[in-house]
């Protein structure tokens, strides 16, 4: 009856990103100047930065939220990328009044299309929220809701997450839980993932950038190795975690 | 004590003490009748009251629907189209500039002394805060939402965001409107039989005023506020029900109920 395993509907999910020549600016406030980076296919990349550098413009523009910009951000394959990325806020934007499981099928509702709701019910189930699936937003603990929006973007099934610190407001260990859930759930796809945490990026990361400067660019990118999510506990972490503490205090001044 | 308890003393204290006064000071009953001269008189004329209740209460309905149905509609083409936006948002303001009274009496003189312009003097004066309460609703809906619409839609689809985005979350808005609209919809149509009417609780009591019948002007003002309260308070209840998912606190709440931890 349920989908064995609702997280991989689509053949191709593996596209990269490329963003060149960005530039953006708000008044005399120059954010980006001729900016470039390459997400690559697949790949967990975590952008580190410190507050207002510009990091969630950047996840926005290439999501198309930013009208006023200029510059190229076209999929490895050359084709636009609209239509292929989904987009988790820090905020659940959960519809209030929608049930959790009106709120995962959200995007076929606005769409028009027929709403799966074998698979939704069984993507809920995956992030631990099987036993209430009618309850409304309000209804539902902070963690829980951005449960929700996890699994309301995983039922997009796009083959490009943008994640904008999505678990920056929950507590530490629904954090950690959130962020196991995240690398499992969503491997195979290019995940772009803003957040100033560098536990996070150390966690998660298999390519790590940070952001820095007025105009901000992008450093080159570290490539932790290891397969993702890394264990708390795993001795690479901590060291990972020193290294790119330090990164972000040079980055920093 | 419950909210209906508590009413109950208030009203019950409020006629006591006007009781009293009237013993007291020997007012004389066409200047102001004690309530249980109102009350006796309510009894006799019931029928012939409710009569005329009805009319009003018939008017104001009516006047509540069409003001809602074109304040609504209003609001929505503002929204939606442009042209709209420059040609109706005027229309709008100076619909409330010109006072609704002093239009009373052309509304009779074009629409008769029938039912019409007092359905329409009702409806004109809830179209205001309805469409002005509806159109804030709208524009305001949570910028995070319309960019999540945004990447799942492709922008493709801005008939669809505005029906299952847009729409539902200026719904709170809409029941502001609604209900300052069902407190004042009374008003505008008894202004609208006091100008001109052969029928109503405004016909009533002008009558009963000009023949100095005071004690039958009090029952059908206490008439009309028994129709302006049901009224008011069916519209409370039914926006609550429909709208279930939002949160109310008030001053002092620790928090909106329903919450979990987890």
């Amino acid at each position: 009856m349920l989908d064995p395993n609702p997280n991989t509907g689509s053949d191709d999910l593996t596209i990269g990103i490329r963003v060149s020549g960005a530039q953006l600016g708000f008044g005399d406030t120059k954010i980006f100047a001729d900016l470039a980076v390459d997400f690559a296919p697949g790949s967990f990349t975590c952008i580190l930065g410190s507050s207002g550098v510009g990091k969630s413009s950047l996840l926005r523009m290439i999501a198309g939220l930013v009208p006023n910009s200029t510059g190229t951000i076209v999929a490895s394959d050359g084709e636009a990328l609209t239509g292929r990325i989904t987009y988790m806020d820090q905020r659940d934007l959960l519809l209030p009044w929608l049930c959790a499981l009106d709120n995962v099928m959200l995007g076929a509702r606005l769409r028009g299309e027929p709403q799966d709701r074998s698979r939704a019910t069984a993507l809920l189930a995956q992030v631990g929220l099987a036993d209430h699936p009618h309850k409304l937003p309000r209804q539902l603990s902070g963690g829980m809701r951005q449960r929700v929006a996890l699994a309301r973007t995983l039922m997009e099934d796009r083959p490009v997450v943008l994640m904008d610190e999505p678990f920056s407001a929950v507590d530490a260990l629904t954090r950690m839980k959130l962020q196991d859930l995240s690398a499992r759930l969503l491997a195979g796809r290019t995940v772009v993932m803003v957040t100033h945490d560098p536990m996070e990026a150390a966690r998660l990361g298999t390519c790590v950038h940070v952001m820095s400067g007025s105009p901000a660019t992008l450093d080159d990118g570290f490539h932790p190795a290891g397969s993702v999510p890394r264990e708390l506990a795993d001795p690479e972490v901590a060291d990972l975690h020193r290294t790119l503490l330090g990164k972000l205090e040079l980055a920093v001044p | 004590m419950n909210a209906v308890m508590r009413g109950a003393v208030t009203i019950a204290g409020v006629l006591g003490a006007w009781q009293v006064f009237v013993w007291l000071s020997g007012v004389a009953p066409f200047m102001l009748p004690g309530p249980w001269a109102v009350a006796t008189t309510w009894a006799s004329h019931a029928s012939y009251l409710a009569e005329h209740a009805a009319i009003t209460g018939a008017e104001i309905l009516l006047g509540l629907g069409l003001g809602t149905v074109v304040g609504v509609a209003s609001a929505l083409a503002i929204i939606s189209f442009a042209p709209a936006r420059r040609w109706l948002m005027p229309a709008l303001v100076v619909s409330q500039a010109v006072p609704v009274f002093a239009l009373a009496p052309l509304l009779v003189l074009w629409l008769g002394y029938g039912m019409a312009s007092k359905v329409t003097m009702a409806a004109l004066i809830i179209y205001f805060p309805v469409a002005t309460a509806f159109l804030d609703g709208l524009r305001r809906t949570e910028p995070g939402w319309l960019d999540l619409a945004e990447t799942m839609t492709g922008g493709k689809r801005p008939f669809a965001v505005l029906l299952r985005v847009r729409i539902p979350a200026a719904l709170p808005g809409l029941a502001s409107g609604l209900r300052v609209g069902a407190a004042v919809a009374p008003i505008g149509a008894v202004v609208g039989e006091w100008v001109g009417s052969g029928a109503g609780l405004g016909y009533v009591m002008l009558h009963a005023n000009g023949r100095m019948q005071t004690d039958l002007m009090f029952a059908a003002l206490a008439t009309l506020a028994v129709i302006a309260l049901a009224t008011y308070f069916t519209v409370d209840w039914g926006l609550r029900r429909m709208i279930p998912w939002q949160i109310e606190t008030a001053p002092g709440d620790a928090k909106p109920s329903g919450e979990l931890r987890a």
